[in-house]
């Protein structure tokens, strides 16, 4: 079968790859790329864990096909730390316990840095609108929505 | 194992060629969140996908002094962005936000809620309160037709081997007037409608309803315009009694189904209730608009 | 005999046990490093895939896999044919039992299948779209047999029989004829008929739930690889990898050393994660293609083909006299097993009544098979079921007693010395503790909104031990590697294992590194469930670090040549015991491990143990409903879980416990529910249909932390995540019941039912 040849940049490195028509983004970066980081929880876009930005906008990797990323921009969960800095949201999930099994975790990071990014200062109904999509068996969502706020204070400066 | 080949054209011209030569066997993709899960399960399996999104008349919102020209590939969080169109058509902007979560509404699109013919798709019954129009393209030339004539039924439209719907059109919110969608699902989110009712209405200086339009979703096999239960409330306040005349003819109009989602009972008892608070908010919007 | 650890409780001063550290597992999990089971690969690997059954009940005329094999990319098929029968064999698998005769059967169906998604064939290919290809060539013929998914229909006499050898154990005589009812357990207690006869009020009800699923974000998923020398090793993602290891080794008729499973991080389980699936199928499939073999699930098939927890039917009835003592207490559960017998119905029967001191007490516990996927554990097995109806029925009776319903269980409440009606009597308690704390909570004071509604229900639950082994490195520099049987199933117990090792060792948090061993680095421990992590695990670390440290003293007694009752284990040193008259230079931990080498080799602590007296969980909830009453839609407005936890070793991963449960609890209780159409085939595998509570849908859930102590423990711990899933269903029954005036008996309590309920309540008030 001819596979399509597409480059794109993941967490601002250019990539290539190739893949079938019928091969999903959050397939291609798992077992293309080799970023485990994205998780499959439902394959149909009901979960949330598969999140990652293209070209600015939150996705879910399960609902693009590879192919459509020539020339993209995909941001996923192993760009998210700048070195040894954990981003703030990342750090305020570990102080709040805003995790447990971590499988929905890259999947919420995504989702709540796209939120703060235009929204930095959400209220707890926001935060809650926003990660709807987004589903934790764990904790109840209380201690992801108070990591998402307190992650804004930080930003705010507040 | 069939290959199945993508193609993303950049004209429209292109995009109608590929199709009329795929002859039938085409799929056009625009956001994919329904196509996906299609080809996912094994329910279609096309030879070619037509990947309409780099088609610079699909991907644009276009305002001016006549309305709105929304093409059928921008996504739905653009459009929920779009700040004239959120003032004017709120509730057209209503429906949008309720489908999927903000990552399926990040690729969704317009196009593909209507073309994917799903009775409870929730953007469709407030364009066509709003009485949006399709602007269709195909291999006879353009067309244009009413939003409430694209669907026939589940996964069927009126749309010929080989168009695609480029566009929808909404024209300019008139004074005093103002729309409103509502769904109903047991989760807050992430569900799909178990009934939705979307109500255009316009109000003359004196308050009084002058024009309205009512739609329904999921209550049939495809969302229906519903004049009786318009015409409950044109010539009123819409007040108390125009709006249980309202949802009436609502529940008149509802020919639902049982499913996994909801009994034909219940839809029947909450479509009113969907109608008549929907009718509440577009009423408030309305007098509001000035 | 049981040999236990023997360590009591010791309140004392605390440094770090109580405080908040950031979990060892955190930043992997926040960067994407962390590794699942999906996310391990091996080079050359195969993709393995499952053919299940598109039919709820068929016996398999034949199955040729002869197109599939010769498909190209397949490397091996396999099917019944390749696993040896197994006769009926008992074995313990979390809080239930498993039979060997039906695990084999589970995994690949033999004679017939049981219901939609039960596994007929598997396939290992080079890719997946040529595996999935490759199913479709696999030629099953089926004989259609009628089926049945209701448990109340399968008790029936006519009803459609899975297991035509199945005669009810537990009936003396045996019956005349095999039936769906695999079981029946009574436990009883007292006259329960001198004890209704004693009642001035008695309450009856029936109530049934549906089966709910656990719902983890991480589908199955494993990774085998078989070599040609018979030595295989797994991958995979479980609560217990050596009970995993134990029922691969038996099915696939291999000694147990020669499999070693490697625990994946895993992405939620809760019960769900105690049973095999794909493992066997995957080394089986390794076996015949000589390459590793991968296996992960897509939603659809964990909705089909993993357990659920069952749904139940419960009559329960209650007796109390005018001032608020129940004098007798009667329920029979009848649970869907599912396919296979074995459901959660002993624990739920043996916890039905456990949260008060009752006199005259009868279970009854019914196991059914039905044509629905094997069940599995899910949180609490089966006491959520049981508390449904039964804590209905309380707050039915206190209110038709015009007792208010905390102060009618705090009259009825069991304590230290209650004798249970299952057997032993309880130690010490704190359910009294805990409702106090409720009654004292501002919430259960504040006014109501017009139109809502407040519900109170308890739960309680056991906590297990077990089998349980650590073992503690010190390492060279005086840091300490800290190996751990028990699978972390997320609730934070490797912080809390560090932790406590920490506090033993006096040295800083981030000195200790947890990590859980393989099957090959510690002996046998018993799966995650029952609560028991951060109890049993605990009990072995804290074993483990005491044995380090009487190393460590007995090296510096040797090195200062003092004797071993002059050196106290202090702060992190070996320093001279107080009035002692051999005092010495104290030796820092680090100083002391790097003259290890010299002074006798490595110092590790070790621990195998089987670990007893659990120390039981109760917990009291508040919580306040909005109802709409034009939709039925009921919208979670407050909430408040009350529990003793023994002792909360991180108080934050404690609090996440309690809010995990109730959220699920709350799902449970208002819109999850499987829903089979008319063949028996499943209508809403996936997570648009199956609603799992989101985000929008809760406020924040406010969590009491009481601490109990737990005598048999070094620090205290009960056990803390199955007790919050146990109230909800109850106390949101209870709360719409305060607000509407209507008492549910049916979970869920979707829309549709709530709103008919409202109708009718109307019609009936306005003929009246």
């Amino acid at each position: 079968m001819a596979k399509h040849h597409v480059s794109a940049t993941v967490n601002g490195d250019g990539v290539e790859f190739l893949c079938a028509t019928d091969q999903t983004l959050l397939e291609v970066l798992r077992d293309e790329l080799h970023l485990n980081g994205t998780k499959e929880g439902c394959g149909t876009g009901d979960c949330g864990a598969c999140s990652v930005m293209l070209d600015g906008r939150l996705v879910c990797s399960c609902l693009v096909l590879g192919v459509e990323a020539e020339g993209r921009r995909i941001e996923t969960i192993e760009g998210m730390a700048v070195g040894q800095e954990l981003h703030v949201l990342q750090r305020k999930f570990l102080e709040h316990a805003a995790l447990q099994c971590g499988i929905c975790t890259p999947g919420i990071l995504i989702a709540a840095r796209a939120l703060l990014a235009r929204n930095p200062d959400p209220t707890e109904a926001e935060v809650r609108y926003w990660l709807a999509g987004n589903l934790c068996r764990c904790t109840g969502y209380h201690k992801i929505v108070e990591a998402v706020q307190d992650a804004a204070r930080e930003m705010r400066g507040a | 194992m069939s290959e199945m080949r993508y193609e993303a054209p950049k004209t429209l011209a292109a995009a109608v060629a590929l199709l009329a030569a795929a002859s039938g066997g085409a799929r056009i993709l625009a956001g994919g969140t329904d196509l996906l899960i299609q080809l996912r399960t094994g329910r279609i399996e096309p030879s070619l996908l037509v990947d309409i999104k780099g088609i610079p008349e699909m991907t644009s919102i276009v305002a001016d002094s006549s309305g709105f020209r929304l093409g059928a590939a921008v996504t739905l969080m653009q459009l929920t962005e779009h700040q004239a169109l959120a003032q004017e058509w709120p509730g057209v902007i209503d429906g949008i936000k309720f489908i999927g979560s903000i990552q399926v509404k990040g690729r969704a699109t317009l196009g593909g809620n209507l073309c994917n013919a799903s009775p409870a798709a929730d953007s469709v019954p407030a364009l066509i309160a709003a009485g949006a129009v399709a602007s269709i393209i195909g291999p006879a030339g353009r067309r244009e037709t009413p939003v409430a004539e694209i669907a026939t039924g589940p996964g069927r439209t009126t749309l010929t081997p080989g168009e695609i719907v480029t566009a929808l059109l909404l024209p300019r919110q008139a004074r005093h007037s103002g729309d409103a969608y509502l769904r109903f699902t047991p989760r807050t989110e992430m569900d799909i409608a178990v009934v939705g009712a979307a109500v255009h209405l316009t109000l003359d200086e004196r308050g009084i309803c002058s024009q309205a339009r009512v739609a329904l979703g999921a209550v049939a096999s495809r969302a229906l315009l519903v004049p009786e239960a318009a015409a409950a409330v044109i010539g009123t306040r819409v007040d108390g009694p125009a709006l249980a005349c309202l949802a009436e003819a609502a529940r008149a109009a509802s020919q639902p189904i049982d499913d996994k989602r909801g009994t034909r009972e219940f839809r029947l008892r909450i479509v009113g209730v969907m109608a008549q608070r929907a009718a509440e908010i577009a009423l408030d919007r309305a007098r509001r608009n000035s | 005999m049981i040999v236990a650890s023997g360590l009591k409780y010791q309140a004392r001063e605390l440094k770090i046990v109580g405080t908040r550290p950031l979990r060892p597992d955190g930043v992997d999990k926040v960067t994407g490093r962390a590794r699942y089971g999906a996310d391990i690969s091996l080079p050359g690997q195969l993709i393995g895939k499952v053919l299940r059954s598109p039919h709820a009940h068929a016996r398999i005329k034949s199955i040729d896999t002869s197109a599939a094999a010769a498909l190209p990319g397949v490397k091996a098929v396999i099917s019944r044919d390749d696993f040896a029968d197994m006769a009926e064999e008992y074995a313990a698998a979390g809080e239930l039992t498993i039979n060997f005769r039906d695990v084999t059967r589970n995994m690949m169906a033999r004679e017939k299948v049981l219901y939609d998604g039960h596994p007929v064939a598997a396939v290992a290919a080079t890719s997946e779209a040529i595996a999935r290809a490759a199913l479709k060539l696999i030629k099953v013929d089926y004989e259609i047999l009628p089926h049945v998914i209701d448990v109340i229909a399968a008790l029936r006499p006519d009803a459609p029989l899975l297991h035509e050898e199945q005669y009810t154990e537990g009936v003396n005589p045996r019956p005349a004829r095999p039936s769906n009812l695999a079981k029946r357990l009574e436990f009883a207690r007292g006259n329960v008929e001198a004890g209704f006869a004693a009642a001035d009020t008695i309450v009856e009800r029936e109530f049934t739930t549906k089966p709910v699923h656990q719902g983890y974000i991480e589908p199955q998923a494993c990774l085998a690889s078989y070599s040609e020398d018979g030595q295989a090793e797994l991958w995979t993602s479980t609560q217990g990898h050596f009970v995993f290891r134990a029922q691969c080794a038996k099915l696939l008729q291999m000694e147990i050393s020669k499999i070693r499973v490697t625990p994946t991080e895993i992405g939620g389980g809760f019960g769900g994660k105690n049973n095999i699936y794909n493992e066997p199928l995957a080394i089986a499939l390794s076996r015949k293609s000589h390459r590793p073999v991968k296996m992960v699930m897509t939603r659809e098939e964990v909705f089909r083909a993993t357990g659920p927890t069952s749904g139940g039917h419960v009559k329960v009835r209650l007796g109390a006299t005018r001032d608020g003592r129940i004098t007798a207490a009667t329920a029979e559960l009848s649970f869907q097993a599912g396919a296979f017998p074995g459901s959660s119905v002993a624990p739920a029967s043996m916890c039905a009544f456990t949260r008060y001191d009752l006199e005259n007490v009868r279970v009854i516990g019914n196991d059914v098979t039905v044509n629905r996927p094997k069940v599995a554990a899910y949180r609490a097995p089966g006491a959520p079921i049981a508390a449904f109806a039964v804590e209905s029925a309380i707050d039915e009776m206190a209110k038709k007693l015009g007792i208010a319903p905390i102060e009618f269980r705090l009259i009825n409440a069991a304590r230290e010395g209650t004798q249970t009606y299952y057997g032993p009597k309880l130690g010490k308690i704190g359910y009294i503790e805990t409702l106090e704390a409720a009654r004292a909570h501002p919430h259960y004071r504040a006014p109501l909104g017009p139109g809502h509604g407040r519900g109170i229900a308890t739960g309680f639950w056991f906590n297990i031990g077990n089998e349980t082994t650590a073992a503690l490195n010190i390492n060279e520099d005086g840091t300490a590697t800290l190996i751990m049987g028990t699978i972390d199933v997320a609730g934070g117990s490797r912080a809390a294992m560090a932790m406590m090792v920490a506090e033993e060792l006096g040295i800083p948090f981030d000195r200790v590194r947890p990590h859980i061993g393989d099957t090959s680095s510690l002996g046998f421990n018993f799966i995650t469930a029952g609560s028991r992590g951060t109890f049993a695990g605990g009990m072995a670390c804290v074993v483990a670090a005491r044995d380090a440290i009487e190393k460590l003293r007995d090296r510096v007694a040797r090195i200062r040549e003092v004797p071993l009752e002059a050196v106290l284990w202090k702060d992190g040193h070996a320093v001279p015991a107080e009035g002692s008259a051999r005092q010495f230079a104290p030796m820092s931990l680090a100083e002391i491990a790097g003259q290890a080498g010299k002074t006798g080799g490595p110092i590790a602590g070790h621990a195998e143990l089987n670990v007893q007296g659990a120390g039981p969980g109760f917990g009291a909830h508040i919580v306040d409903v909005e109802v709409d009453r034009q939709t039925g839609s009921i919208k979670i407005l407050r909430y408040t879980a009350v529990q003793d936890v023994g002792r909360a070793i991180h108080p934050a991963y404690v609090e996440g416990q309690l809010q995990g449960g109730v959220v699920q609890g709350i799902g449970w209780a208002l819109n999850e529910e499987y829903v089979y159409d008319a063949d028996g085939i499943l209508a809403n595998p996936g997570f648009l249909d199956y609603r799992i509570p989101v985000a929008s849908d809760l406020p924040f859930i406010d969590t009491v932390i009481v601490e109990v102590a737990n005598p048999n423990h070094p620090y205290g711990v009960r056990g803390c995540g199955e007790v919050p899933i146990i109230a909800p269903l109850a106390a949101i029954a209870n709360a719409v019941e305060n607000a509407l005036g209507i008492r549910f008996y049916d979970l869920p309590m979707a829309p549709p039912k709530v709103l008919q309920a409202i109708d009718e309540a109307a019609a009936a008030a306005s003929k009246a």
